[in-house]
């Protein structure tokens, strides 16, 4: 149930996120998702790709150190309160989201989630018992 | 156990009369036979007789490698050439090599304080020694493998390279102690277990490892992994070679230097004036017995601090405190002395590991500014920013604990500091470039 995203460590220079978006494209690799977290010093672009095990090759030869780590792709429904109702289920579990993006998907009606829990195990199991659609990273990289 | 028991045990004051003995003795030749210490002396308006007592020793002028270089290769020599039966000398990386000559008498001196540095590493003349220092010009293999022969001790002269043959020798000639570079038992280990061997499984009981600077975290792994008791080694080839200094097995806790055979000094590497005992700077040797090349006052460049408390041995050599760097590489920062080597130890510490680092020094208005800048790899990396900017502080809390300076803490990527081909350079002083 859980998805592969990828994270790259970014030194704070102009040049940098754009290097990182060339090596993809040159490699032909699809970008699904993106957040860009940064500091007054460095940042962390965090990506779910068409393929990550290529993605992270590419980038590690191009020099850029390279994390990857278990997160969880929500279907959340795209109604008000469709968010608050996942987080609420979760916080009443003391479950913690260390950060989360979203993307809405063209002619659809719901929105993906990526979230990173502090447990994330338990996250899926407390979301799954719900009802909430989780959406495996096979689906999610082709999306 | 003790090899030298009469010397090596001897009490302070006995020990400073035959120091006193020595120097005076010492001043007289090198006057009378080295003519780069008379002019180096009648400059500075000393002449032997002054040296009266041994704090006189701080009005005698300084032996820096440099005057080595300058008196390449024979001229430093206090002794006819006809009595000086071997050469050694340092690879010259970077200058002139520097040559040392020894007469018979030197040799046989070596041999025993290296002999007694192996004693106090816990062997006996019932072990079988691996020597596998590299042999040649460089003091360290002829240097341990007269000491273990003068020791009694069964030698294996295996000196330096074919590594996969050493393994085999080490386990087929049962040896119980090894005598080679740190970092080189390690390669041993891992190529070792390459074939099938673990070291642990052997008969191996002690290293005596020098040559290169290791830190206390490198003894644990060495130990654990060969199952050895690891033991630090000091020596410099401008003064002797290997044991001029070494740990004893039962303190393990800083290496006695031959006192009967050096006198110690520790010196402000700045202002160059004798420090108390205890404190911290850069070693100056006196060699005392030494006949084809003394020297005198010789700065080490070796930052360290002696420490004279009774030792659990039973020697009373004062100990000296692992190298703590180098006073060529020595940075002063508002007032603060840093080394490189103390960062190094801090991201030890901090993470476990040592990343790729570089010291940046700036000056901003009337102040010395660090910046610490440590490459983010993968074992640090986290896609989370709290928990790197929680290393970030915890580095640069350690830094402030440890060396009481404030110094910012800048994540970089890999590869980004420039790497030189020989040793890293670790430090950019921008404070007199501007």
């Amino acid at each position: 149930m859980k998805a592969e995203q990828i994270s790259i460590f970014l030194e704070n220079r102009a040049g940098r996120l754009e290097e990182v978006a060339r090596l993809l494209a040159e490699a032909k690799i699809n970008i699904r998702a993106l957040s860009l977290a940064d500091t007054s010093d460095f940042g962390i672009l965090r990506l779910i790709v068409s393929d990550h095990e290529k993605a992270k090759k590419t980038l590690k030869d191009g020099g850029f150190t390279v994390g990857r780590n278990a997160v969880v792709a929500v279907q959340v429904p795209d109604t008000p309160g469709g968010l608050h109702s996942i987080l609420n289920m979760l916080s009443s579990q003391g479950i913690n989201v260390e950060y989360m993006y979203a993307f809405v998907q063209q002619s659809s009606k719901a929105a993906t989630i990526i979230f990173r829990f502090d447990r994330t195990d338990q996250a899926i199991e407390v979301l799954t018992k719900n009802g909430i659609t989780i959406i495996p990273g096979d689906t999610l990289y082709s999306m | 156990m003790i090899f030298d028991d009469d010397m090596e045990t001897l009490p302070r004051e006995e020990l400073e009369v035959l120091q006193l003995r020595r120097l005076k003795g010492l001043v007289d030749r090198v006057y009378a036979n080295v003519p780069f210490y008379r002019k180096s002396f009648d400059d500075a308006g000393i002449r032997p007789s002054d040296i009266q007592s041994l704090a006189d020793v701080r009005y005698l002028p300084f032996t820096e490698k440099q005057d080595l270089r300058n008196h390449y290769p024979y001229g430093l020599f206090a002794v006819p050439k006809d009595n000086v039966v071997r050469i050694h000398a340092s690879s010259g990386t970077t200058g002139k090599a520097t040559v040392v000559g020894y007469t018979k008498r030197d040799v046989e001196n070596w041999a025993t304080l290296m002999a007694r540095s192996l004693v106090a590493a816990g062997a006996t003349k019932r072990d079988i020694i691996h020597v596998a220092y590299g042999y040649g010009l460089f003091t360290g293999g002829l240097g341990a493998h007269y000491g273990a022969e003068r020791l009694g001790a069964t030698t294996i002269p295996m000196s330096g390279g074919s590594t996969k043959r050493q393994v085999i020798l080490l386990r087929d000639f049962g040896a119980t102690v090894i005598c080679c570079t740190p970092s080189y038992s390690l390669f041993l280990y891992e190529t070792a277990l390459e074939s099938g061997i673990d070291i642990k499984e052997l008969p191996l009981r002690i290293g005596v490892f020098g040559a290169e600077p290791w830190t206390e975290e490198m003894r644990r792994d060495i130990e654990t992994k060969l199952g050895i008791k690891a033991i630090d080694i000091y020596g410099l080839s401008e003064i002797m070679g290997p044991g001029v200094g070494i740990e004893c097995i039962e303190a393990q806790a800083g290496a006695h230097l031959q006192e009967d055979h050096f006198l110690l000094e520790i010196i402000d590497p700045v202002t160059k004036e004798p420090l108390p005992p205890g404190e911290t700077g850069e070693l100056v040797i006196t060699t005392l017995c030494k006949e084809a090349q003394p020297l005198i006052r010789y700065r080490t460049r070796d930052i360290t601090s002696l420490n004279f408390t009774p030792c659990r041995c039973g020697r009373t050599f004062a100990r000296m405190h692992r190298v703590m760097g180098r006073s060529d590489d020595m940075l002063i920062i508002r007032g603060v002395n840093v080394f490189p080597s103390q960062i190094e130890s801090i991201l030890l510490e901090t993470q476990g590991l040592t990343p790729h680092y570089q010291l940046l020094v700036k000056r901003e208005g009337n102040l010395d500014t660090l910046e610490v800048q440590v490459e983010v790899d993968e074992k640090i990396f986290s896609d989370e920013i709290k928990n790197l900017q929680r290393l970030g502080g915890k580095i640069q809390k350690h830094i402030k604990e440890f060396l009481g300076v404030t110094a910012a803490v800048k994540l970089v990527e890999p590869r980004s500091i420039q790497r030189s081909e020989g040793k890293a350079k670790r430090i950019v002083d921008m404070r007199n470039s501007s």
